[in-house]
């Protein structure tokens, strides 16, 4: 059939286009495990903004994204000029680090104005630049930014815990779920550990109180739980380089959020715990060393997830 | 077609707050059966200072009242005062989800405009009495404030506690016991208080005036676990938040914004009570229970429009806000006249308070944990405000006239809908209740007949 390719004329043709839409899809949430957080995430934005009708502006999701993608740029184009033409060294601009960063913060950060939401963004990748011991950034960039807002400018930033409803966090824990187990990623050693020990760490204390289960298990049905221990405490790129120094990290973290929520009676343990906690990484990584992280994908490279390193 | 010009009518709330108490428990004398099914909390906080303000509306013998408390520190005699349940009521009313009334202006002439104002439910309750002593636990001190003679308790076992009041003749419901643990193991304290017949007889009052109880904790939460024991079905809970910075929402649970804004058929007017009962009964249906619906969140200083004035200063300090300035000028109500052609307009008063109104209605399954706030940064206003927009009625024949009238019938059916989609009411009733001739598209109007091929064509 002597057809130019213009648009598929019968069922079979448009069937082929369509498995291989859904193929090169498939194929591009598996090449980067970054790819498949990006869709989780902006499914859950979605789904909380469109279903649940979370007070989350497109503006402040536009806001985030454009702050964090610009400073990721203007930050990379700066280290590129400072490496000079040794062009192997110098790293390439990414815009998925940044993207999971700006949707995380749209996801958790809640504020009356978009001048926070912009400081966060900038806060937050500007922080990785910036803040490193021996060439790895300090704070994970969405935590870093939460952190120095809600200290910063309490009046104007909070985050809403509540807001997800039980059944969206079931399916959302399903989803998170399946991305580890799609990508094996060797990071979910921190987020498995830390959802143990924080398991441990509620449900023990319901039991010491003689609570009902059901007081512990309510507690654990939190989006904004899972957002941390899927998204934040799993960033590769802050976490300890050795298996044991993440084990000991996802501990520290339970812990002193549970100091902070239970023993303080404050709230966002989670996200003040990992700031504190992140400053004792370089320890961690001194008194129990590992190979450093760097985003690679399995198999062969394609232009969209080709290895950059040094990356950022 | 223009539309609506002014409010007339502010009705408040037909809904007097079915009946109240409280986060804690009642606990009976004897057998009588004792349900607590709605409470009303006014709780003002500024940054760990706390004052809660418990309401009930307890409908039995004033002796067979009692009441038990978690409380997170220890209170001291001075730190309990009884309260002015007017102040509960104006606060009540003033947050209150509203209907406003909008009249259709003449289509072919600009309307005149009315307004009037509306006023707010009455309640009234009765009262109680008790004696204790003490049985392997700590009373750690005894007071006498108002009517009630009040307990602080601290216990070291939930076992110690629940025997020294069975013995004093409380009836605690079942699985009391083990709430009361896990609230000593949290090191809070227990208020327990029952009415003295004799100082109520000598204060004179005929029903029981509210609780209040200042506190300085970082835990900023309502024990409602208990209240869950021994109630008959679901409970029903208001909390008001007066606080500086702004909207206070659950951490623990979603809070939800109540639907809002909608035009509903002009029936609705006479029963608003019912109405804003079964929107509520609907809403809470749809979130299988688990939400904590917000009703009403605004600057204290205003409101646009108001269901009855702001609260004062006296009011609002009466009620626990402790952070106003002392330099501020007195009392601010409201200036009631409206200028037309607007709503009332915004007069900002140096007051930071900014008021909270949640509304929940549990079970011990769907709150199986205590509710924890948090207060924002948002200051956003936000109320349940339900429209009426009574249609023209005149004669007069206007092409503007007819198109208004033929675009009548759709609208009264889209409120129609509405009405029935908010409530879960049955949309043939609803339709009922308007008319059915309303709803009916009316007959072709005779006119010349060129006006069938030129609809338009009238008078340049």
């Amino acid at each position: 059939m002597g057809r130019a390719t213009t648009a598929p004329q019968t069922r079979w043709e448009r069937a082929g286009v369509e498995a291989r839409i859904t193929h090169r899809l498939a194929r591009a949430l598996a090449a980067d495990a970054r790819h498949y957080q990006i869709a989780i995430l902006a499914a859950l934005l979605a789904y909380a903004v469109g279903v649940l009708g979370a007070p989350i502006a497109p503006a402040t999701v536009l806001v985030a994204v454009t702050v964090a993608l610009t400073t990721q740029a203007v930050a990379t184009a700066l280290l590129a000029r400072r490496a000079g033409a040794t062009t192997t060294s110098a790293p390439a601009f990414d815009f998925r680090s940044p993207l999971i960063s700006a949707l995380s913060l749209s996801l958790l950060l809640r504020t009356d104005t978009l001048v926070v939401v912009a400081l966060g963004a900038l806060v937050a990748i500007a922080g990785k630049f910036l803040i490193r011991v021996r060439g790895k950034h300090l704070f994970n960039p969405t935590n870093l930014a939460i952190v120095v807002l809600l200290l910063a400018v309490p009046e104007h930033a909070w985050v809403s815990p509540g807001q997800w409803g039980e059944s969206t966090v079931v399916a959302f824990a399903l989803a998170c779920a399946g991305g580890l187990v799609l990508h094996r990623s060797e990071r979910a050693d921190i987020t498995i550990t830390f959802l143990v020990a924080w398991t441990v760490i509620v449900i023990g204390r319901g039991l010491w109180l003689g609570d009902p289960l059901a007081v512990g298990a309510h507690r654990l049905t939190s989006g904004a739980l899972l957002i941390f221990a899927f998204f934040m405490i799993s960033d590769p790129r802050s976490t300890p380089d050795s298996r044991a120094g993440r084990i000991v990290l996802a501990v520290l973290v339970a812990l002193g959020a549970a100091l902070v929520e239970y023993g303080l009676w404050r709230r966002n343990g989670l996200f003040l715990s990992l700031a504190a906690c992140s400053m004792l990484v370089p320890l961690i990584d001194r008194w129990l060393p590992g190979p450093r992280h760097h985003w690679r994908r399995p198999g062969p490279a394609s232009p969209l997830t080709a290895d950059r390193s040094p990356d950022r | 077609m223009k539309r609506g010009h002014l409010l007339a009518f502010v009705l408040t709330m037909a809904f007097a707050p079915l009946a109240w108490p409280f986060c804690g428990f009642y606990v009976a004398k004897a057998d009588t059966k004792l349900f607590n099914r709605a409470s009303q909390v006014v709780i003002a906080r500024a940054e760990d200072r706390t004052v809660l303000t418990m309401a009930n509306d307890f409908q039995g013998e004033p002796r067979e009242f009692a009441v038990v408390i978690p409380v997170p520190t220890f209170i001291g005699r001075d730190q309990i005062h009884v309260g002015d349940k007017a102040h509960i009521d104006h606060l009540d009313a003033y947050t209150a989800p509203r209907l406003v009334e909008y009249f259709d202006p003449d289509p072919c002439r600009v309307m005149m405009l009315m307004e009037r104002s509306a006023a707010a439910p009455a309640s009234a309750p009765p009262s109680a009495d008790a004696a204790a002593k003490s049985l392997g636990v700590t009373i750690e001190a005894r007071y006498t404030v108002g009517e009630y003679d009040i307990l602080i308790l601290s216990a070291e076992q939930s076992d110690g506690l629940e025997t020294w009041l069975t013995d004093n003749g409380y009836q605690l419901p079942a699985g009391a016991s083990r709430v009361l643990g896990s609230y000593i193991r949290q090191g809070m304290r227990f208020f327990v208080a029952r009415v003295n017949l004799a100082e109520q007889a000598k204060l004179g009052f005929s029903y029981l005036r509210p609780l209040q109880v200042a506190y300085e904790s970082p835990k900023f939460m309502l024990p409602i676990r208990l209240g869950t024991l021994n109630a008959d079905g679901p409970q029903e809970l208001f909390v008001y938040t007066l606080t500086p910075k702004g909207r206070v929402e659950t951490v623990n649970y979603r809070t939800v914004r109540l639907p809002t804004g909608m035009d509903i058929p002009i029936f609705v007017r006479e029963e608003f009570g019912d109405f804003y009962r079964a929107l509520f009964d609907e809403q809470v249906r749809r979130e299988q229970m688990r939400a904590v619906f917000l009703e009403y969140a605004w600057d204290m200083n205003w409101c646009d429009p108001c269901a009855a004035d702001p609260l004062s200063s006296e009011e609002l300090e009466a009620l626990g806000v402790h952070w106003l300035d002392d330099g501020r000028p007195g009392v601010v109500p409201m200036p009631r006249p409206v200028p037309p052609g607007r709503l009332v307009p915004p007069q900002p008063q140096p007051r930071n308070v900014f008021v909270t109104r949640l509304h929940l209605r549990y079970t011990a399954d769907t709150f199986p944990d205590d509710l924890v706030f948090q207060e924002t940064g948002d200051r956003t206003n936000f109320q349940g405000r339900y429209v009426l927009r009574h249609p023209w009625t005149g004669k007069a024949d206007c092409d503007g006239a007819r198109q208004y009238r033929a675009a009548l019938p759709a609208r009264l059916e889209h409120e129609a809908q509405t009405l029935a989609n908010l409530t879960g009411w049955d949309i043939a009733t609803v339709r009922e209740k308007i008319g059915p001739d309303r709803l009916r598209q009316p007959a072709p109007q005779p006119g010349p007949w060129w006006r069938k091929i030129w609809p338009d064509a009238g008078p340049r």
